[in-house]
């Protein structure tokens, strides 16, 4: 079993003649809060779709989890949780639901499961609205109801793409000691932000600019060799070079 | 939703049933009878007491009456000539026209013959009536050959015992068809696929779990729906009720595959919707349940082989109306089977959890 969590080499993806995700090569260690950062159409979400088998990559190389994501995709989806930028769970049917849903997907047995709910729900405080549609629940909730089963079967490695997006301040500070807790317990994080306050709570972040990954280090390194007092700066000195346009 | 799935057919069955009728029924006639005779008056008396024609008015003018029948209200002239009575009792030939509006061919085929056997009937009366009083020779062997048809599996000629079975089809493929056809298609709009496809779920278990819940309300409304033929239509149940429902099963997976194949070919359910109303009124044009298959031209004769829907309409009234067992049907069951296999591995297939 290899130290790293996700290994990657040249990874790039091209849509037609658009190169969305450009030979961008990184690793991230077990166990490690990764923050993935980078203006809107930078190519986050795409390398995200990559590393959990959403999308194949057009060419270079990448392992997750020890698994190669050309061949083994079906073994990494085993071994991760994603939580999607677009709210992806059923709204029709209520919290418990679909966590007995997902439960039943992910191969955990009716007596594991029934505990767990009890379990998931209460750690995200949503135990009283368990019978109630999702539909019903405010963003935040729904947030955190996602986050929760994208931890459900115990992965190695979760992918959370912008799982703060439109969520207020008191939540989202919820939500990251959620994250710290879920990586105390070793589970690797991958997540993607746009708040860059959030970034400092990473333990390594990179910043993607065009497709390519322009930056990469912990929180003070950037700073450091940026030599600016803020992840803010940094960011902003490297998003400016873009070319792409927002959005 | 959900009472819907389940009140729709019921409705689709009763309306049906009553509405898509062959029988004829009122047909608003004109007469213009230029003989004013004995017999003359005799023949419309007949066509009236048939309850099937009525009518409408009387005139000498026979420009008058093609003016009606321009205008749709009569849909059929009887011109009686003069002399009709005189050439009749002498035994010549003596004529009648009918002028029928034909714009709907398969009603003026039906006018056609119904005319047609009051007026031999009104012949025939008349042809004794003329014997007994000449007993001529020659007119005594004027003896007609005399069609006396009987009609097997359906003896009343009624239309609803031949509607119901075809109509029980199309509803059970319209609901295997759009459910399953707007399936995934949906799940894709509203994103909720991509929480799916980054699980571990196998294909084939994603594919069950799309069919097994609309397999079920489809045999469902089905049992409804043969209730209502068996209690409510008195549509006779000759053939063995286990071979529908297993007939059934396997058709709802075929017609389902296809829907889930249309799912994972389109982008939006507005494609779907689209392209699956194409499917379904090809097929139900195509099957057998309005026009008979064996009356269509070579080329879509073909095309109906390819057609699922006529195979179980044609099973259907093959069990329900004449009794057939396994033996007559299995060669379309065998047929069924494979075209399920053949769309269930395609759309299986074409279902990718990651995208190239």
């Amino acid at each position: 079993m290899s130290e790293l969590a996700i290994q990657t080499e040249n990874l790039t993806r091209k849509f037609g003649e658009f190169t969305a995700v450009d030979n961008i090569s990184f690793d991230v260690k077990q166990g490690e809060i990764f923050g993935f950062l980078g203006a809107n159409g930078a190519g986050k979400t795409t390398a995200m779709k990559m590393l959990t088998g959403l999308l194949n990559p057009t060419s270079g190389s990448a392992t997750v989890s020890g698994s190669d994501v050309y061949t083994q995709a079906e073994t990494i989806k085993k071994n991760i949780g994603y939580m999607s930028q677009k709210f992806s769970l059923y709204d029709d049917l209520t919290a418990e639901e679909n966590i007995q849903f997902y439960g039943g997907i992910y191969g955990i047995s009716d007596q594991d499961l029934s505990p767990k709910i009890d379990e998931v729900l209460e750690s995200v405080s949503l135990g009283s609205v368990r019978k109630q549609l999702v539909r019903s629940l405010p963003l935040g909730w729904k947030q955190k109801l996602a986050f929760s089963i994208a931890i459900l079967h115990q992965p190695k490695i979760v992918f959370l793409d912008e799982p703060t997006g439109g969520v207020d301040p008191v939540t989202r500070r919820q939500f990251w000691e959620k994250i710290y807790q879920v990586s105390d317990r070793g589970i690797t994080v991958f997540v993607t932000t746009h708040y860059m306050d959030e970034a400092e709570y990473c333990d390594r972040i990179s910043i993607m600019v065009d497709g390519r990954i322009d930056a990469l280090g912990t929180p003070d390194e950037l700073k450091e060799s940026f030599s600016s007092d803020s992840i803010e700066n940094v960011f902003i000195k490297l998003a400016r070079s873009a070319t792409r346009g927002d959005g | 939703m959900l009472p819907i799935l389940f009140v729709m057919p019921v409705i689709q069955l009763l309306v049906l049933s009553f509405a898509a009728t062959y029988e004829l029924k009122e047909v608003d006639f004109a007469l213009l009878d230029m003989d004013q005779s004995r017999v003359s008056r005799e023949l419309a008396a007949k066509f009236q007491s048939t309850g099937y024609f009525n009518l409408q008015a009387e005139t000498f003018d026979r420009n008058k009456a093609m003016e009606w029948l321009d205008a749709g209200r009569v849909s059929l002239i009887i011109i009686v000539p003069p002399d009709f009575e005189e050439d009749l009792t002498n035994g010549r030939e003596a004529p009648v026209q009918l002028i029928i509006d034909a714009v709907d061919g398969s009603t003026a085929g039906l006018i056609q013959s119904y005319s047609a056997s009051i007026l031999n009937d009104l012949n025939a009366e008349k042809q004794l009536e003329l014997k007994i009083k000449s007993a001529d020779p020659a007119v005594v062997q004027a003896k007609t050959i005399n069609l006396i048809p009987q009609n097997w599996y359906n003896p009343d000629l009624d239309y609803i015992t031949f509607m119901v079975p075809g109509i029980l089809v199309v509803l059970v493929s319209m609901i295997g068809l759009f459910l399953s056809g707007m399936n995934i298609v949906r799940e894709q709009e509203i994103g909720t696929i991509e929480q799916l496809n980054v699980t571990p779920i196998r294909k084939y278990q994603f594919m069950v779990g799309k069919l097994l819940p609309f397999w079920i309300i489809g045999m469902f409304d089905l049992l409804v729906g043969l209730a209502l033929a068996r209690y409510g239509f008195h549509i006779p149940f000759l053939g063995n009720l286990a071979t529908i429902l297993v007939v059934a099963g396997i058709f709802l997976v075929v017609i389902q595959s296809l829907g889930l194949l249309i799912s994972t070919m389109t982008n939006t359910q507005q494609q779907a919707m689209f392209i699956a109303w194409f499917i379904m009124v090809v097929f139900i044009l195509l099957g057998g349940l309005f026009t008979p298959i064996e009356s269509m031209p070579g080329w879509a004769q073909n095309i109906t082989l390819a057609n699922p829907v006529a195979y179980f309409i044609k099973i259907m009234r093959m069990v329900l109306l004449k009794g057939a067992g396994w033996q007559e049907i299995q060669v379309m069951v065998y047929t069924l089977i494979g075209m399920g296999s053949v769309l269930l591995m395609v759309s299986i297939n074409r279902y990718k959890k990651t995208t190239g």
